[in-house]
């Protein structure tokens, strides 16, 4: 199997609890953007020009409302900020990359497609191949969120609440982060950030997803510097 | 706005912040606090999605027994920790939360 394949495939088997997690929430919002009044090719083909959870769930219930274009576009924009950070991140690995192969996996970078990958390329380090782990991660979620959108919308929501199965969505990203903790810094960004994020989890459009992850951020750097005095000696 | 406009913006806007650093970063210099402050992205905000899906029931802080997500979440923490593998964990977590479902 050539390189390319491995890791394309590597991203496919990273991202199989992850697709089990999203699927139940594929058919929720399906069914809730039925709900809302959208008409259906509308809320299918919002799955892949959006493609973003948190945002076309926002979206059916100011629909539902009847907000006004322009305040459901800029809530879009203001759920959808932490994609930047996630930009950020991802940004060192793919650095080499053509603008079109940029471009497709960028269009792919979901909460989702992220988690794994990151740990991947912090694990591997840049590799010649290693976006092909990206691409394999981002387009099966890419699929597994088209075919649970088309369900719900069809079914309503199918799958008996009791099964839980959205818990594997956090559970999979805890078996992500926790091997990551390897040093105070680490450990300190972590929990600084979930606490944050439980404190400002009112403040409206997520934003306090996005203060949780900049103190986190902020207090893992600081540590660091303060630990290691790189260059002093 | 019709609604297949407010898509396409919304999509534009959301692809645009996907792109931005991919797209930006190897044309700029990059200060080496800003790269070093890129690796706490991760635990930073995983946990910051993972604490409120743990922690909040219906948007309010639930630290009794009743918050099974909580200590199935616990049990997941503890089994990332000792056997650092991403099938266990969250299989273990699933497995507690069924439990703890059914019998409290």
């Amino acid at each position: 199997m050539s390189e390319q394949s491995k890791q394309f495939w590597a991203g496919v088997r990273a991202e199989i609890p992850l697709l089990i997690g999203g699927f139940p929430f594929g058919m929720i919002y399906g069914a809730l953007a039925m709900n809302a009044g959208l008409p259906a090719s509308a809320a299918q083909l919002m799955s892949s020009i959006v493609f973003a959870g948190s945002a076309q769930f926002i979206t059916t219930q100011l629909v539902r409302e009847s907000a006004p274009g322009l305040v459901i576009v800029l809530t879009i924009a203001v759920v959808n900020l932490r994609h930047m950070l996630y930009s950020a991140s991802l940004a060192p690995y793919l650095a080499s990359l053509s603008t079109r192969w940029k471009a497709l996996l960028s269009y792919l970078l979901t909460d989702e497609a992220y988690a794994p990958s990151v740990i991947h390329f912090e694990k591997e380090g840049i590799t010649p191949y290693g976006h092909w782990f990206l691409l394999g991660a981002g387009l099966v979620l890419w699929m597994d969120w088209q075919i649970s959108t088309a369900l719900g919308i069809w079914l309503g929501t199918a799958i008996p609440e009791f099964w839980s199965l959205d818990f594997a969505l956090p559970l999979t990203f805890i078996a992500m982060v926790v091997p990551v903790l390897k040093d105070r810094p680490a450990i300190a960004a972590a929990l600084s950030a979930g606490v944050v994020a439980l404190v400002a989890y009112s403040l409206p459009f997520q934003l306090g997803l996005i203060v949780a992850a900049f103190v986190g951020i902020v207090i893992g750097t600081v540590l660091e510097g303060r630990k290691s005095p790189r260059g002093t000696l | 706005m019709n609604i297949w406009l407010v898509m396409l913006v919304g999509g534009l806007i959301t692809f645009g912040m996907r792109f931005s650093f991919i797209y930006l970063f190897g044309r700029f210099e990059v200060p080496e606090t800003i790269r070093k402050a890129l690796h706490y992205v991760p635990p930073a905000v995983l946990s910051a999605i993972i604490f409120p899906e743990l922690f909040l029931r219906d948007g309010t802080l639930n630290l009794s027994f009743d918050n099974h997500r909580l200590l199935a979440g616990l049990v997941a923490i503890l089994v990332a920790w000792f056997s650092k593998n991403i099938l266990i964990t969250i299989i273990a977590g699933m497995i507690a939360l069924l439990l703890l479902q059914f019998f409290l």
